[in-house]
């Protein structure tokens, strides 16, 4: 022990011993080191000194970044959706200027100068390098440009550029689709990669502008120019040109996007219409919309407040973000789950009358028509929209078999759409409940959701997705706003790929119990449609389904009666349709917000925007459009 | 000239021995800081805005000097192996979901604050390859030589990978000093340079472009005047044109004119030898040495093996940060990122510098206890 101990003291000895040898042999490596480096000092600032003097003095090469002109944006038919319009701004190279206060009491003749632009002016100004120009002023109008052209003489060091701003023509009606571009922000820069924006002011905020940031962006170019000893550049030595971003083509065509807008009047709400076969969004409306052109050089607290508090809130994309429950238009693929799973025929009759009862329940649910539809089948049941024969199914399935069909056509999960703001509603199942609240599933919940109600929630985007879906008998393309992206101006648009998704599938006999359903829900004489666009006039056959989303619930012994609502506690009237009903050429969802019927508000608003496009594909002579 | 018993304290002294803290490090580094402050000053432009942010940073790295200097060695060395598994697992985390920035994956956001796993690394390094040597009280031998290479190179490879090679660099020198200190055969660092010569063509391959592009331009700056040749032709002009004497403070061309880039981070000694010349790089120098000799001397007092080996590592990385930085400023060294210790602008290498000081000094501290 004892030896142990002596041992290890002397182990101890020997290791300090070692360490101070190693120690002084790193002193003396840093030592050669150091003197290595100051070697080197020495040579470049004593032995080299002149030569690097005259290169001090004579290096004046500076590179300044080349911003990119940022890609324009079209609709289908080439109508610019976004371009770069030249604003005229004022600069102010301060070493040209002489006394900056004289001169800024001068300019204030000319132009209106307020405080806050003084003092973003001055801070500026000691940011600056030499001879670099300081934004005073932009968005001058060509007056005010002129007035200062012609005294230019007596303003030394002030100039007019003209620079590139995003301008958005289409004003309100594409704020919601083609988003805007805003002054890049701290958030921004944590995002985007700085070596490619050293130029660049302006980057997309919402929409497509930020979906599509990388593509419309381009890449900064650069040029070395060099300055004289004050810093003044003197001439510019070799450029690398900015590579242009690329223009988009969205699907999206101006005139239907219109005439949606205007068959929405004079409901707020959201019309989105697909062309079924490609995926392609042909109008994407939510009403109302927003000037997106003060945002890009920033909005005035006090406008942006207003828009904010607006009781028809123009800043909310009520078509991909706005959660709504589906209503009736969803009973068509509950109806299809219960075909698939065998639990029903579509020949099963039943007899609806105003209510249903779970077995052993007293609660009753009751159906939307107080004394019930009598003897319904399948196909009848989704003419009229009977809500007891869905309960009856509803119950039949269960939640375990009708989520999953939902869940196919997309309830629940985002479209996938190329812009921002997608909301994914929900898809309420059993797992869904227990995640989210803790809770277990009840059966009462199973009978709600197959008419639409509860829990479940869609994106009027969404609905027109089904209702592609349904288009399709099942077949699922990828949703999408942009058709091609262009090369620079004259290169040839490049078609963005379609990209099929998992379809949805059921026996051809069963989609054409559904098909046959929703052309008679709105061309029988029994059909929910059937008042409002069946028996009107026409050359060709809508299949659709109307539905209304409760914005409250009621008590089971009270009655909806619109005439004793408030107008903002009203029902959201909703269709979903596709025509021509044998060869579907477009698929439309329309959300009419406090609109109350489906049948009467949003059918009729459907039936206009689907006029339109068949017109506009020459289906249609322009006289059937229906006035 | 440690040993206290029977002579009178004068009061600073009194208050440093409380503290627990060392009055001629603390001297030196004061001395460092504030040249760091007149270089920023000068660096960005005469910002108040940047030198109130900066002395911000000092403050708290002073707090956590004092900190660290309270922490027992032998809670050092129990904490040492955990310290490393939590750097370890952070730096597996931030591959998952750090954030990027400036096309780099290397920051944590745990919240409240938002910081890179790699500098807990710069210090459990050193701290974890001291624990497992002291263990044994006898040079490493060839298993010893396996467990710590493999401690060394996975953190190594993950930091490398977000890509920060500076800092990986920093990181595996901490490694490899404490080896060295603890007495490894000289036979076998002969090996592992042979090693490192024939890894090489592998590293080049791991390499990112942008890395390449660094490497390449080294040997050739000219040949990339526009892009990664612009930094060293730039840096190099400033400093030649500095001279004997510098052109003077807030006088540089080469930084006010802002030919030169990131002259407030990694590229600040340039702005320095611009506007102070040979004699000012003269003084930054001597600084430096006196800095690293007077850790390794605290190092050579300690008392035993764990103390030893940590007080070594921290004072010898420190120099191996500085060496790299001016090496790589003055166009000697490739350009990999590695700020110059206590004077380039930013918070993060400054606070773990501090922190390491801070063990410095509680090692220190401790072996004067002891001697009492």
């Amino acid at each position: 022990m004892l030896i142990d101990r002596q041992d290890s003291y002397n182990e101890e000895g020997r290791d300090q011993s070692r360490f101070s040898v190693r120690v002084l042999v790193s002193i003396l490596f840093l030592l050669l080191l150091v003197l290595l480096l100051a070697g080197r000092m020495f040579t470049l600032q004593v032995g080299a000194h002149e030569h690097f003097t005259t290169l001090s003095e004579n290096n004046r090469l500076r590179i300044e970044p080349i911003p990119p002109t940022r890609g324009l944006i079209y609709d289908r038919n080439g109508i610019l959706l976004a371009e770069n319009r030249p604003a005229y701004q004022l600069e102010v190279t301060v070493e040209q200027a002489g006394d900056l206060e004289l001169l800024l009491e001068r300019l204030s003749g000319f132009v209106e100068l307020s405080p806050a632009e003084m003092d973003r002016f001055r801070a500026s100004v000691r940011q600056r390098r030499p001879f670099q120009p300081v934004l005073l002023k932009s968005g001058l109008d060509d007056e005010t440009v002129a007035r200062i052209a012609v005294a230019r003489h007596e303003l030394p060091g002030v100039e007019i550029e003209a620079r590139p701003v995003r301008h958005y023509p289409q004003g309100a009606d594409f704020a919601h689709v083609v988003g805007y571009v805003g002054r890049i922000n701290e958030q921004d820069l944590r995002r985007l990669d700085m070596r490619n924006y050293a130029g660049t002011s302006h980057t997309g905020k919402t929409g497509v502008e930020r979906h599509y940031e990388d593509v419309l962006h381009g890449t900064t170019g650069h040029k070395q120019v060099e300055v004289n000893a004050q810093g003044r550049v003197i001439r510019e030595l070799s450029v690398v040109p900015p590579v242009p971003g690329q223009d988009l083509f969205l699907s999206i065509d101006v005139g239907l996007q219109r005439a949606a807008r205007d068959a929405l009047a004079p409901h707020d709400g959201a019309v989105v219409a697909i062309d079924p076969a490609t995926g392609e969004v042909l109008a994407l409306v939510s009403k109302p919309g927003f000037d997106p052109n003060p945002f890009v050089n920033g909005i005035s607290h006090r406008d942006f407040s207003a828009l904010q508090s607006d009781p028809h809130k123009p800043l909310f994309n009520r078509a991909l973000s706005g959660q709504y429950p589906p209503g009736s238009t969803l009973k068509p693929i509950v109806a299809l789950a219960g075909l698939e799973e065998n639990v029903t025929t579509a020949e099963r009759r039943m007899f609806a009358t105003g209510y249903y009862q779970l077995p052993g329940h007293e609660r009753r649910y009751r159906d939307w028509r107080r004394g019930g539809h009598g003897w319904v089948d399948m196909n009848r049941a989704i003419a009229v929209s009977s809500d007891v024969y869905f309960y009856d199914l509803g119950h039949k399935l269960g939640i375990d078999r009708m989520a999953p069909m939902l869940g196919a056509f997309g309830v629940g999960s985002r479209v996938g759409i190329d812009a921002t703001g997608e909301r994914p509603g929900i898809l309420p199942s059993r797992e869904w409940k227990r995640s989210v609240q803790n809770l277990q599933w009840f059966p009462g919940e199973t009978l709600i959701t197959a008419i639409g109600q509860g829990y479940m929630l869609t994106t009027p985007l969404q609905l027109a997705d089904v209702t592609s879906t349904l288009a399709n008998r099942g077949q699922r393309v990828q949703t999408r706003l942009v058709r091609a992206i262009r090369d620079g101006a004259d290169g040839e648009p490049l078609a963005e790929p379609l990209r099929y998704l998992d379809p949805v599938i059921a026996s051809d006999a069963h989609w054409d119990v559904i098909h046959q359903a929703l052309i008679d829900a709105v061309h029988a004489r029994h059909g929910t449609a059937w008042g409002s666009v069946g028996s009107t006039s026409h050359t060709y056959r809508i299949a659709g389904k109307t539905g209304t989303a409760q914005v409250f619930s009621l008590a089971p012994d009270q009655e909806y009666d619109e005439s004793k609502l408030d107008r903002r506690l009203w029902d959201h009237a909703l269709f979903i349709g596709y025509a021509p009903a044998e060869a579907p050429e477009i698929a439309v969802a329309v959300l009419a917000e406090h609109g109350g019927s489906g049948g009467r508000v949003a059918a009729p608003i459907a039936r206009r925007v689907i006029d339109a496009y068949l017109t506009s594909l020459g289906l249609l002579a322009a006289a059937e459009e229906e006035p | 000239m440690i040993s206290v018993t029977g002579r009178e304290l004068t009061p600073s002294q009194w208050i440093l021995r409380s503290l627990r803290l060392d009055g001629t490090l603390l001297v030196l580094i004061g001395i460092l800081l504030a040249i760091g402050l007149v270089v920023l000053f000068s660096a960005t432009g005469e910002s108040i805005a940047a030198l109130q942010r900066q002395s911000g940073r000092i403050a708290v790295g002073l707090f956590a000097l004092l900190l660290f200097a309270q922490v027992p060695v032998s809670t050092l060395r129990a904490w040492a192996p955990w310290l490393f598994l939590l750097g370890l697992g952070m730096l597996i985390a931030v591959m998952q979901v750090g954030d990027i920035g400036k096309g780099a994956r290397r920051w944590l956001d745990l919240g409240l604050i938002r910081f890179q796993p790699s500098e807990i690394m710069k210090l459990a390094m050193p701290l974890m390859v001291a624990w497992y040597l002291s263990l044994r009280n006898a040079p490493p031998r060839l298993l010893d030589l396996l467990v710590i290479s493999v401690l060394i190179v996975v953190p190594v490879l993950l930091v490398m990978r977000q890509p920060d090679l500076g800092t990986a660099l920093l990181i595996g020198a901490a490694g490899l000093l404490v080896v060295f200190l603890a007495g490894l055969s000289w036979r076998w660092f002969l090996g592992l340079g042979l090693a490192i010569a024939a890894a090489v063509p592998l590293l080049w391959s791991q390499m990112h472009d942008y890395q390449r592009q660094r490497v390449l331009t080294l040997f050739n700056p000219e040949s990339d005047p526009l892009g990664a040749g612009y930094h060293i032709i730039q840096s190099k002009i400033a400093i030649g044109s500095g001279g004997l004497y510098g052109k003077g403070w807030l006088n540089g061309t080469q930084s006010q004119l802002q030919f030169l880039p990131e002259r407030s981070t990694d590229f600040v000694f340039a702005v320095y030898a611009e506007e102070f010349g040979f004699v000012g790089i003269a003084v930054l120098l001597a600084l430096y040495f006196l800095i690293v000799a007077r850790g390794l001397w605290i190092a050579a007092l300690a008392q035993d093996r764990f103390s030893r080996l940590v007080a070594g590592s921290i004072s010898l990385t420190f120099a191996v940060y500085m060496v790299v930085n001016i090496g790589m400023v003055s166009g000697m060294l490739p350009v990999v990122g590695v700020p110059l210790p206590l004077v380039s602008y930013g918070g993060t290498s400054l606070v773990t510098l501090m922190v390491g000081f801070g063990i410095l000094m509680g090692i220190h501290s401790q072996q004067r206890l002891v001697n009492r």
